[in-house]
């Protein structure tokens, strides 16, 4: 797709995107276009940037999402979650009521896309969740200048730096090679963590069966549909040993339930972006924390706010407070947008 | 530096203690004199120097950040260390924070860090001699060249609490298990001995001599009691045992010989500069166990008292009239010149009496033992002591040997039935350390008629733990919802969440705004169910002030 080209110069005015785009109490709301993006209840036309529950719901009449946005939606929603789905692949223009519409890749998980508003001259991009690392199983963020951007802040502190995906994987596999008595159980988010956690571990040449908790079966079959080859996947229940050695994945709800007594005395992992402080891990009883994480670090999300060239930054989920305060420092003008609904310690 | 920041990191993640064992031991193992040595000066007694730390350390930070940014990562890590360690490579001196993020800079964030080779006992010998006025520059320099890791491990070794989940205990044995020794061995030469500890891994490895402490004034490891469970009390045979009052004052030992006495508090501390109206007396040849406590006319003060004479570096002869110390003794560890620990506590107690009539030091008297002869008797008379120092009764098996640590079965400690009261929560403190995110300190209150005879709620104490993990993630989800107003870490709550609080003891205090100090409290049951304006009135705490 072509590149995007940063909007003519126009006069500032402090009020320039509150008159079309603004925080409702469904979500954010583009009043040209009359469409909410991600909103938190149901309403008549829905823009959604990719998959996860807290951005995702059931019960709006129309939907436009990427195609693999909608097989997620419809398989997690059941597939009446919508009254109607409308496709558009990335980098294709849509236009809705006074504005055009064009999802671009947001680098998140699968499908997901980044927002982008043109209306009266001017771009407002809508990043949804995002991050700049590659993935395997993600198309790359691809970064649009803009006048406006609405970025999240989940990990909107100077502290969190996410490691290398290969320096964590790499540790995981020491600590297997180590531990051959012992099971692994990664604690990973059921949609685009544990996916992207088992096309790492493949691509760091671990050929092994992985096995899995039910609960992840779905979504992995899912990826596999769209063309992303995961290797051999195994259902726990139906191992015949307690599975030492061997790595098994399950949702971080999984971790201290009475599930993982049938492993063998296993090493607790969780990959994640908490995982960077300490007394996250510690909270959860993880013993092997992996700093992986599908959303920026704190550089990456200043390199993005730096390099948007946007003028104006709205911050909406995370630990707004910070990023506000840094977009300032870089004279940006910059606001919290206290949108309800999202989870601020999904990961 | 970098196999103690892996300890250290290994150790903080490790859950069972058996896992932390296993890497001290091998830490010890695989590192050299006399590094080792200052590892384990760090997870027991602490390094033998100390800085201002947290104000040189707030100094650097304000150089080398932006403060509202550290402000707001220090308040959600909850641990000033870790905070600094994390976003230190984020801090850059020379460039405004805007330009500090580069592409440049983003290409080197995969670095571990931490080319340059730093000793362990490098950093001590640098520490041990550095003008004060030079420990900024220094440490700047050093967490420079660190890794984020090492960093960490660094600035907790200043900062003396590594917090990583190993008692003094774990990690002397540790040392017993590498030359496959018993700990009371160890704890026995502890004291006489110092970092880097070279003569105590000599002769653990069979190259040197037991160091030779029968001689020396130095603090003896103690023995410590259980907590009587009701198992514990059905199986008891009270035949075998005798009972003590447990008075509510500090566990400490005296040691003399002919030329000085020296009072240790229970973990080996020497407080004697603070107790010169113990130590000054006549001179003896012994080493005695017993309760540190203000006595005036022979009547036991409330430990708020004894709060004035502890953690002073002097005392001021004001304190010694108005809070004059004293000692109950109940054990006797070594008389001139023999140890007695290995008798049969009643045999030592007979010692003990002996000795108290022949010397008679003053400021000291023995601790009565309990006329009861049967459970009923004696469980009448614990559940009757309402006197404010007393916390309950001790049970010792009549056969005991002084052992050090907590042997199984010799000793019990019965606390008295707490107090409790129906207070709502006002306030709730982020947490640190573990707790760091959770709204975790708690400030509560009881009702009383305000100016305008409306009720209103004055804070009575505050308290932090006796709730779940389960229930502190359910009363943080309501300090979220139900906040008022913010300030920092803190927030105000609705008036409408009941706590029934437990403490040990009530007392008038000038000091707070509702006149009453509690002593020790805890939330004991979380009243989700209870109306707010149903809560107790201050009334009735002060009722409980023990006269």
């Amino acid at each position: 797709m072509g590149g995007f080209q940063k909007g003519p110069e126009l006069p500032p005015s402090p009020a320039r995107f509150d008159s079309w785009l603004h925080p409702g109490p469904a979500g954010l709301h583009c009043v040209p276009g009359d469409f909410h993006i991600d909103p938190a209840r149901p309403v008549d036309r829905a823009v959604i940037t990719h998959g996860h529950s807290d951005h995702a719901r059931a019960g709006h009449h129309a939907v436009l999402a990427t195609a693999e946005t909608i097989a997620v939606m419809k398989a997690r929603l059941g597939p009446d979650a919508a009254g109607s789905y409308q496709q558009s692949r990335y980098g294709e223009v849509n236009v809705i009521g006074d504005v055009t519409v064009t999802l671009v890749p947001a680098g998140h998980i699968l499908g997901s896309a980044q927002v982008v508003i043109e209306h009266a001259g001017r771009r407002a991009v809508v990043s949804g969740d995002y991050k700049r690392r590659p993935d395997p199983t993600a198309v790359p963020f691809e970064l649009v200048p803009c006048d406006l951007f609405v970025t999240e802040a989940t990990f909107g502190l100077p502290v969190f730096r996410h490691e290398s995906d290969a320096r964590e994987i790499g540790r995981l596999l020491a600590s297997v090679r180590e531990n051959p008595d012992r099971t692994h159980l990664v604690g990973a988010y059921g949609l685009g963590k544990a996916q992207r956690l088992i096309a790492l571990l493949r691509a760091a040449g671990y050929d092994r069966p992985i096995w899995l908790h039910g609960a992840l079966v779905s979504m992995c079959s899912l990826y596999a549909t769209f063309g992303i080859d995961l290797g051999e996947l195994r259902l726990v229940k139906d191992a015949s040993s307690k599975l030492p050695g061997e790595i098994v994945l399950c949702p971080p709800s999984a971790l201290q339930d009475r599930w993982s007594r049938r492993l063998a005395d296993p090493v607790v992992a969780f990959a994640s972006g908490w995982m960077r402080v300490r007394a996250r891990a510690r909270q959860r009883g993880v013993e092997l924390p992996l700093v992986i994480s599908d959303h920026c670090d704190w550089p990456e999300l200043v390199q993005t706010i730096e390099e948007t060239a946007a003028e104006e930054i709205w911050v909406t989920h995370g630990r707004e407070e910070a990023l506000v305060h840094q977009a300032t420092l870089m004279g940006r003008r910059a606001r919290a947008l206290a949108l309800v609904g999202y989870e601020e310690e999904g990961e | 530096m970098k196999a103690f920041a892996e300890l250290l990191d290994r150790l903080s993640y490790s859950p069972s203690r058996n896992a932390k064992l296993r890497l001290l031991v091998n830490y010890l193992q695989t590192v050299h004199d006399p590094d080792r040595g200052w590892a384990l000066a760090a997870l027991t007694d602490g390094l033998p120097f100390s800085f201002p730390l947290r104000r040189t350390l707030s100094e650097i930070m304000e150089r080398r950040s932006d403060p509202e940014l550290f402000r707001l990562s220090r308040d959600y890590v909850g641990d000033t260390a870790e905070t600094i360690a994390l976003m230190w490579d984020q801090a850059a001196p020379d460039r405004p924070p805007s330009a500090a993020y580069t592409a440049t800079r983003l290409a080197r964030l995969d670095e571990v860090g931490g080319t340059t080779p730093m000793r362990l006992s490098d950093v001590i010998s640098e520490l041990a001699v550095i003008n004060r006025n030079a420990l900024g520059a220094k440490l700047e320099s050093w967490l420079d060249a660190l890794g984020t890791t090492e960093r960490w491990a660094l600035l907790k070794l200043l900062t003396g609490e590594l917090r990583v989940g190993v008692s003094t205990r774990l990690a002397k044995t540790a040392v017993a298990q590498l030359g496959g020794r018993d700990v009371a061995e160890i704890e026995e030469v502890w004291h006489a001995l110092g970092p880097p500890y070279e003569n105590l891994f000599a002769w653990i490895e069979g190259r040197g001599p037991l160091p030779d402490v029968r001689q020396a004034l130095v603090f003896r490891p103690l023995m410590l009691s259980h907590p009587l469970e009701d198992d514990d009390w059905a199986a008891l045979d009270l035949a075998q045992f005798w009972a003590e009052w447990k008075w509510d004052g500090i566990r400490v030992q005296i040691a003399g010989d002919s030329n000085q006495t020296l009072l240790f508090s229970r973990s080996g501390d020497d407080i004697s500069g603070s107790f010169p109206d113990i130590v000054g007396g006549s001179r003896f040849d012994a080493v005695l166990d017993g309760e540190l406590l203000v006595v005036r006319d022979g009547v036991v003060a409330p430990f708020s008292d004894l709060q004035q004479r502890l953690n002073r570096k002097g005392v001021s002869k004001r304190q010694l009239e108005e809070f004059p110390a004293h000692v109950r003794l109940y054990d006797i560890l070594l008389a001139d010149g023999e140890d007695l620990r290995a008798l049969p506590l009643a045999q030592r107690r007979k010692r003990l009496e002996a000795w108290h009539a022949r010397v008679h030091p003053s400021r000291t008297d023995l601790s009565e033992i309990i006329p009861a002869q049967t459970k009923n008797e004696l469980q009448a008379l614990w559940a009757a002591a309402r006197d404010a120092s007393i916390e309950g009764i001790m049970l010792k098996r009549r056969d005991s040997h002084y052992q050090s640590g907590r042997p199984k079965g010799q000793w019990y400690k019965w606390k008295r039935a707490p107090l409790t009261l129906d207070c709502v929560l006002m306030y709730a403190q982020r947490g640190s350390g573990k707790r760091s995110s959770y709204y975790s300190d708690y400030t509560f209150g009881a009702w009383r008629n305000g100016e305008d005879g409306k009720p209103e709620l004055v804070p009575v104490g505050k308290a932090y733990f006796g709730f779940t993990d389960e229930e502190l993630i359910e009363i943080d989800r309501w300090v979220r919802n139900n906040t008022v107003e913010s300030f920092g870490p803190v927030r105000s709550v609705a008036p409408r969440l009941v706590f029934e609080v437990a403490f040990d003891a009530v007392q008038a205090s000038s000091r707070h705004k509702s006149g009453v100090a509690m002593r020790f409290p805890r939330i004991h049951r979380i009243r989700w169910d209870k109306p707010a304006d149903q809560a107790d009135r201050l009334d009735t705490l002060l009722a409980m002030i023990a006269r």
